[in-house]
Formats: structure tokens, C-alpha cells, sequence
């Protein structure tokens, strides 16, 4: 019956002459399709720069050590890849417990009121642009880490490789911890969005059995698991394509590996940024639209991976609570 | 009943004085002044928005976690008030379990580990201990036959009437004096309604039980005492037998012939 | 049972400190950038800064310039972008049940998520190889930046105008097309003109994306397919300069650009407080 009914519908448009409808609603589709575009564009687009580089090194580039734009013109992305994910790394590790502290603040301690002006601060730090980071980090932060930070660390934890070795102030722990602040805003947001979509009766079942506040928030966090991580992953995208802050901070050296975490060092982003503009043959510029082409991908693979698991228990924790 | 001697004998596990509760500036309580019997089951009737289930959530101090929410007047519970400045509810919520409308288990922790979480709060860290409260309390609620074989699994993996057992049993777990109970079955089918009316009347032997309901057949069933509330005042109060064979309240009355709500 | 009651409550006040003290230790970060571009910028700040162009070394100069330019180029991504965004939010918000939907608000959301140094490597791929490093390039990248934030801001907006509008506007006999330009998207504009904002102070700060379509321009706009001076850039490139007043000028061009985003910010939370209340 519905499909005779919309049949006679159909009709009826035609004939009133609402095709401005169906036409509007296929300019809007293709503009919608735009995005979908773009992203099939720039795989493509990308890969066409990084052909001479793809021909050359093929999926050896991703393993190569090397990069020598001056004599054998040899590249490899590895320390990059390595550089990239090393930074990301520091940066989790100290945004997140603050990240979630934030975000189980925001949703479990503070008044709706409050929030409104606690979470408009914390978006401020997203709304920093990366060079004033950058800017920031190298005349402000870099003397201060070179000068009462990293001296002190370096007494009482010298004896690990990691942070032995000179200190000039910038490097993969400076550039990780400028990115640790930038990262801040997304995973607490995300995390405090899963926070409050827990649903009512579960944080009544623990609080009815004499619960503390902390230990309802643990229940809470517990139940929210899935989206923390979420958040978590999101946050990691977001640290993997930083570029402007890191190149100002890391010390922009290619090496295998830094000699400790005062060492200057390199990302994906940082070098694309860096060598750019200068970069002179073609296939030095293939190689650094290749490395694009990794960061790309990598970066493609972490987001989605993040927005599939945030959607489904928003999903999920909707659907159970809605039950 | 020899039910019937003991309770002349027995104590009020509440007194309630003076209550009044407001949501914001909506006030749903007015002026309740009643007292509980220990170890028996009342029941409080009325129709939808009268207030039951504000009055329950007073007295183990939940109302006041949902905010803009006021309570005055005192709640006096074995004889201190649970509104007494020096009193936390957290201590006071060990002692009152409270069931809820729809049954809310852990989905993400074990059928063990949604029973035994109230002991984890309270530090019972000997695990042949809580293994047997577990088992003690999964054996009171009738559930222990059916799952002690699936222990691991989600607290959620339960019909309807197991996972509201299974409430029941992780409140007993933490060895509360009195279990509030807030529509239990409504949720449920006929057959786990009345296999959790049966429970409730086996637990009354140990607890105070108060049970909200908005199904008079069911208060006429299971308790010694009903509650009449409309429109957040206390109609009437007394030996269900004589609220349903004989109100007083011309409303009471109105209500349990069907007259409204 | 009870005994560990002390225990307990100690931990809750503990981690109730411990939660403050996160929320502390990210705003420490957040006042130092603040009052350190504010104390070092306000030292750039004379008539100069704002009348005349970028500097070479030992001579005076200022952000005119790159102003001029930054303006052109967000402009330019503009009017690229924001059309885009609006129609593709309209298309989320007003034709939701088609199949469409659902693969183009996550694919959406993954773009929003791109590093822009990667979308500026597209740019230069695509445009620059054609035309050279130019505006359009850059304004190019920047709409790509723009696209989902407007995308998505215009839907959640739209998506708040009531149903019930529609159907009297339908009941009324006009029809859908003219329902959703005329009254829905009148309904909703105060959230795109926020969406629009947001993105705007996103791409004002975007230097990345810039500095490999447009790279580093020293004088005044001259054609859109030539380069233009850029606010975010230049104060990357000045800042590791070696030169003294370059470096200030990074500062002052720091404070201009904070100024500008924080304005926005807040004039977005002005316009959205009247939507939650």
C-alpha cells in the first residue's frame, strides 16, 4: 500500500512542478558528497606526488633509515613514524590522567552552571593556535625546562638511558609535553561527554548501596570504559598530526634514534614543515609528499578507529539507559 | 499469625516527623508524620505523583541527590535522625538497601562481581568470605540455583525478573536493616512479580521492608501495613487489613474502589 | 564491616583534590601562554606595528601587511568553505533518513580529525603544481580545514529548529525548498553564524596548511595566485629567526591573532548561552 501510495505522490509532484524540491535535494546531496570527495581526492592526490618516491623505495620507505636529500638521495621514514609515535606517546601519557580528571569533574562534581565557564577555559587551550605553542614553547617553556626541570630529573633519574645526555632545552620530552596541553581539551571533552550519558540508575545502584563520591565515579568510569578510550584514541590523532608546535620544539635532527629524551629528534609532520619549501629534486619533494601519504594514512586509521568506538557507546550507553 | 504477637512487641525502625520535600519550588511531600514498625512489611499505596516514591527516597537520603531537591523535618531511624548534621548518608545508605523500579545490575561487572561489590566497598577483602555472602545472599533471593554455574557471566545476561533478584541480592549482601523498595515488579512479568512477592515475605522474618506500589492487590497481599498518600499528604495509615476492609478516609476509600488514578 | 569508613572518606576528599589539582594544572599552562603573549606582544604594539608592512633585517615595519593578506586568504577559504559546509549540513539535518547520511557525518568527523599540514600537502599537489604557490592555494586548504566544523555546527543547529515549523510551512503550501532556505535556515541562524565563527578562528590560526601552498611573503597582496602575507605564518618563520625585531613582531603578531580567536570564542559563547537557556 505505501508504495502505491507514494506512486500517486510521485505523480502529484510531477505535476504541481516541485522538481525545485528533488533538485534542491540533489544540489545539497552532491554538496554532501563533497567531503567524501575530498578524501578519495586526496588519496589520490597524494599518492600521484609520492609516485617518484613509491617507484624508488616502494614499502621499503616505511622502513628505511635513511634521508640524504644531498648525495645517494636516499629516504626512509622510519625514525619519523618512530619520532612521531614516540611524542604521542609522552603526550598521552601525561594528558590523560589530567584529560580524565577533567572530564569526570566537569560531569560528576561540578554544577551545570559552573560547567558552562569550566569547560569554556579548557576550550581555550583548543583554541590556541600551534605556533603561539610553538612560540610560547621556545621562549618560555624551553629556558624553563633547560634550566629547573630537566637538571632536576636528570639527578634523580640520570641513570636510565632515557634521560642521560645533554640538555639543550628543546627535544622529544619538551615537544611531548607541549603536546600533552594540546590535547588536553579534546580527550576531556569526549571523556566528559561519556561521563554524563551514563545512565541515572546506575550511579543510583551504587550510590543506594553507601557509596562515596569517588567510588561512584568509579562506577561510572567503569561503565564508560569503552568511550574513555575512545577519547583517548581521538586525543593520539590528534597529537600525530601536530605539527607546528613539535617542528618549533623537537629539534628537527633525522636519526635513528635520539641518544635520551633531551635529544632533538624528528616527526612525520615536523619534517614536512621543515624541508618543504626547500626541499630541491623531485624526489626529495616526492619523498616528503610520501611522508604525508604515511602520516595521512596512519592519522586516516587512528580516527576512524577512535570515532567508530566513541560512537558505538554513545550508541550503546544511549540505547541501554533509553531501555 | 504469630506474626501478630511479636509485632505488639516490636519497635518503629522510622519515625517519621514533620517530613516535607520539594522538587525546586514544587513541593511533594506535605507535612508526613508516620511510624515505621520494625521487621514488617508496609506497604505505601496512591495514585501516580502522590509522593511514594519522593517519601521512600527520603529516608535513605537519595531525593537529595537529585538536584534543586529540599527536604525539612526529621527522619528519625533506631531512634537518630538521618538529617542530623553529623550524620553522612553513606553510612546511612549501608543500612537501607533500596530496590529500584527497573532493575539496574552492573552490565559491565559479573553476576559475582555485581553481589559482591557492596562488600568490596566496605573492605571485605577475604575472598572465602565473600564467596560465601555471595552464595549466602544468591541463595536468599532463590537465584543461586540458577546461576551458580555462571557466576562470570554479565550482571546484564539476566531476564527481567533474575536481574531484579539479583538487585535484591547484592543489597542483602551488604547486611542492610531495611530494604526499600520502589515499584519492584512493575517491570516484571506475572509470574517473577510473584515470585519476588514471596521473597519479600520470606526476607520480612529478618528485615523492615516498605514497598511502594501503585497495584493494591499487591499491597493487599504482601504487607501488614499500608500507606495511603495523595497528593503528597498522608491520608490514611494502618493494619492494611483495616485500610482495605474498612478505610476510614472517605478518599482511601474513593481510591481502592477504583474511584481515580 | 564498617571499618574501612575512615579509609574511604579519606580517599573520596583525596581524589577530590587530586581532580581539582588536574583541572589546576592544565590552566597553568593556559594563563602562561596568555599573559606571556599579552606582556611580550604589548611590546610590539606602536603606530608602526599596525601601518606598516613585514621588515626586512634592521628596518621598521609591522603586521599591515600580513593582516591584509590573512584576510584575503581566510576570505577567499570562505567563500569556498562555508557554502559547502552550510549545504552539507542542511543535507544531514533536513534529509537525515537517506542512506547517505550516516557514511557522510562519519566521514565528516574523520576529516575534521586530518592533520592540516597533510591537507595543505593536497593543496600543493593539486593547485600549487598548476598555478604556482598562490592564495588560492592556501584559501583552497583552508576551506578543506573549514568544510566539517561548518558541516557540522549548521546540522546541530538546524536539527534544533522544530519539527513542527516545517510541517506548518509544508501545510501552508510552500514548498520544501523554499521551507528549508527561507524559515528553517532563518531558524538556525544563529548556530551557523556560530559554526561559521568557529571555523574562522580555527583557520585564522592554521599555519601549516599555509606554509606549503603559500609559503613566505614579505609585501602586500598582489593577486590571488601569487602568495600573500599570512599572520599565523609569519609568526612561525619570525620566531626562529635570529632577529631581534622580527621576534617581537612574532610576539605582536601572537597577540593580534589571540585577540582575534578569543574575541570570536567568546562571542560564541554569547550567542550560544541564548540557545541552552
Amino acid at each position: 500500500m505505501k508504495s502505491t501510495a507514494s506512486f500517486f505522490s510521485k505523480i502529484a509532484y510531477l505535476k504541481a512542478k516541485i522538481k525545485g524540491d528533488e533538485i534542491f535535494r540533489l544540489v545539497s546531496a552532491f554538496f554532501a558528497l563533497t567531503t567524501l570527495l575530498i578524501v578519495v581526492l586526496m588519496v589520490y592526490e597524494l599518492t600521484r606526488g609520492s609516485w617518484l618516491s613509491l617507484q624508488k623505495f616502494g614499502l621499503g620507505f616505511i622502513t628505511g633509515t635513511t634521508w640524504d636529500p644531498v648525495f645517494t638521495l636516499n629516504f626512509g621514514a622510519l625514525p619519523l613514524i618512530l619520532g612521531t609515535l614516540t611524542t604521542s606517546a609522552i603526550a598521552l601519557a601525561i594528558s590523560v590522567p589530567i584529560s580524565i580528571g577533567i572530564g569526570l569533574l566537569l560531569s560528576e562534581y561540578i554544577s551545570k552552571r559552573l560547567e558552562f565557564f569550566v569547560s569554556f577555559i579548557v576550550e581555550l587551550l583548543a583554541a590556541i593556535p600551534s605556533v603561539v605553542y610553538g612560540l610560547w614553547g621556545i621562549f618560555i617553556l624551553i629556558p624553563f625546562l633547560r634550566n629547573n626541570v630537566y637538571p632536576l630529573i636528570q639527578t634523580v633519574l640520570g641513570f636510565l638511558p632515557l634521560f642521560s645526555g645533554p640538555i639543550y632545552g628543546g627535544g622529544v620530552l619538551t615537544a611531548g609535553i607541549v603536546l600533552s596541553i594540546m590535547i588536553i581539551p579534546i580527550i576531556s571533552s569526549v571523556s566528559r561527554e561519556v561521563f554524563s550519558a551514563v545512565p541515572l540508575s546506575q550511579r543510583e545502584a551504587i550510590i543506594s548501596l553507601g557509596a562515596t563520591k569517588w567510588e561512584t565515579c568509579k562506577i561510572v568510569m567503569s561503565y564508560a570504559k569503552s568511550g574513555v578510550i575512545g577519547a583517548i584514541t581521538l586525543g593520539l590523532g590528534r597529537a600525530i598530526g601536530e605539527t607546528m608546535a613539535v617542528t618549533m620544539l623537537i629539534g628537527n635532527k633525522f636519526k635513528v634514534l635520539p641518544s635520551s629524551l633531551f635529544d632533538a629528534w624528528y616527526t612525520m609532520a615536523a619534517i614536512i614543515a621543515n624541508e618543504f619549501t626547500e626541499a630541491t629534486s623531485d624526489i626529495y619533494v616526492s619523498a616528503l609528499i610520501n611522508v604525508g601519504l604515511t602520516l595521512f594514512l596512519i592519522s586516516l586509521m587512528v580516527n576512524v578507529i577512535a570515532r567508530l568506538i566513541v560512537w558505538r557507546t554513545l550508541r550503546l550507553v544511549k540505547g541501554v539507559s533509553r531501555g | 499469625m504469630n506474626r501478630q504477637k511479636l509485632e505488639a512487641e516490636l519497635s518503629y525502625k522510622f519515625e517519621i516527623e514533620n517530613l516535607n520535600a520539594w522538587f525546586g519550588s514544587k513541593q511533594v511531600l506535605k507535612n508526613i508524620n508516620m511510624k515505621i514498625k520494625e521487621k514488617a512489611i508496609t506497604a505505601i499505596i496512591g495514585p501516580s505523583g502522590c509522593g511514594k516514591t519522593t517519601l521512600i527516597r527520603c529516608l535513605n537520603r537519595m531525593h537529595e541527590t537529585v538536584p534543586d531537591a529540599k527536604v525539612t523535618g526529621r527522619v528519625l531511624f533506631n531512634g537518630v535522625d538521618v538529617y542530623g548534621r553529623d550524620i553522612d548518608p553513606v553510612q546511612i545508605r549501608r543500612k537501607i538497601g533500596m530496590i529500584f523500579q527497573k532493575p539496574n545490575p552492573f552490565p559491565m561487572m559479573s553476576i559475582y562481581d555485581n553481589v559482591a561489590i557492596g562488600l568490596k566497598l566496605n573492605g571485605v577483602k577475604d575472598k572465602r568470605k565473600v564467596d560465601s555472602i555471595v552464595e549466602k545472599s544468591l541463595r536468599m533471593v532463590g537465584l543461586w540455583d540458577e546461576v551458580k554455574d555462571e557466576l562470570n557471566k554479565s550482571g546484564a545476561s539476566l531476564s527481567g525478573g533474575q536481574q531484579q533478584r539479583l538487585c535484591i541480592a547484592r543489597a542483602l549482601a551488604v547486611e542492610p536493616e531495611v530494604l526499600l523498595m520502589d515499584e519492584p515488579t512493575s517491570a516484571l512479568d506475572p509470574i517473577s512479580s510473584a515470585k519476588i512477592e514471596l521473597l519479600i515475605r520470606e526476607l520480612a522474618e529478618d528485615y523492615t521492608i516498605i514497598i511502594v506500589t501503585h497495584n493494591m492487590q499487591q499491597a493487599a497481599r504482601v504487607s501488614d501495613y499500608t500507606a495511603f498518600l495523595y497528593l503528597g499528604e498522608l491520608i490514611e495509615y494502618g493494619p492494611t487489613r483495616q485500610i482495605f476492609e474498612n478505610p476510614k478516609n472517605e478518599l482511601t476509600e474513593k481510591y481502592l474502589t477504583g474511584g481515580f488514578g | 564491616m564498617m571499618d574501612n569508613y575512615r579509609i574511604r572518606k579519606i580517599k573520596d576528599r583525596l581524589m577530590r583534590i587530586l581532580l581539582w589539582s588536574s583541572l589546576i594544572i592544565a590552566m597553568i599552562p593556559l594563563f602562561s601562554i596568555l599573559l606571556d603573549v599579552f606582556i611580550n606582544g604589548a611590546r610590539a604594539i606602536n603606530i608602526d606595528f599596525f601601518l606598516l608592512p613585514t621588515p626586512t633585517v634592521g628596518e621598521k615595519g609591522g603586521i599591515a601587511n600580513a593582516i591584509q593578506g590573512t584576510l584575503i586568504t581566510l576570505g577567499l577559504a570562505s567563500i569556498i568553505g562555508v557554502p559547502i559546509g552550510i549545504m552539507s549540513g542542511i543535507f544531514l539535518s533536513e534529509y537525515h533518513d537517506s542512506k547517505l547520511s550516516q557514511p557522510v557525518r562519519f566521514i565528516n568527523d574523520v576529516l575534521s580529525g586530518f592533520p592540516s599540514i597533510v591537507v595543505g600537502i593536497f593543496g600543493y599537489v593539486l593547485i600549487v603544481s598548476v598555478i604556482g604557490f598562490s592564495v588560492i592555494a592556501a584559501a583552497f586548504s583552508l576551506a578543506i580545514i573549514m568544510i566539517p566544523i561548518v558541516t557540522r555546527t549548521t546540522e546541530e543547529s538546524l536539527r534544533m529548529v522544530p519539527v513542527a515549523i516545517r510541517e506548518a510551512a509544508l501545510a501552508l503550501g510552500i514548498r520544501r525548498w523554499k521551507t528549508i532556505i527561507f524559515i528553517v535556515l532563518k531558524g538556525g541562524r544563529k548556530g551557523i553564524v556560530t559554526g561559521v565563527l568557529l571555523a574562522l578562528a580555527r583557520i585564522a590560526g592554521e599555519s601549516a596548511p599555509v606554509l606549503v601552498t603559500m609559503g613566505y611573503w614579505r609585501w602586500w597582496f598582489s593577486g590571488l595566485n601569487r602568495p600573500a602575507s599570512n599572520l599565523a605564518l609569519n609568526i612561525y618563520l619570525f620566531a626562529i629567526s635570529p632577529f631581534e625585531n622580527w621576534r617581537t613582531l612574532a610576539w605582536g603578531s601572537a597577540l593580534f591573532l589571540i585577540l582575534m580567536i578569543l574575541g570570536i570564542s567568546i562571542l560564541i559563547r554569547v550567542l550560544t548561552r541564548g540557545k541552552y537557556e
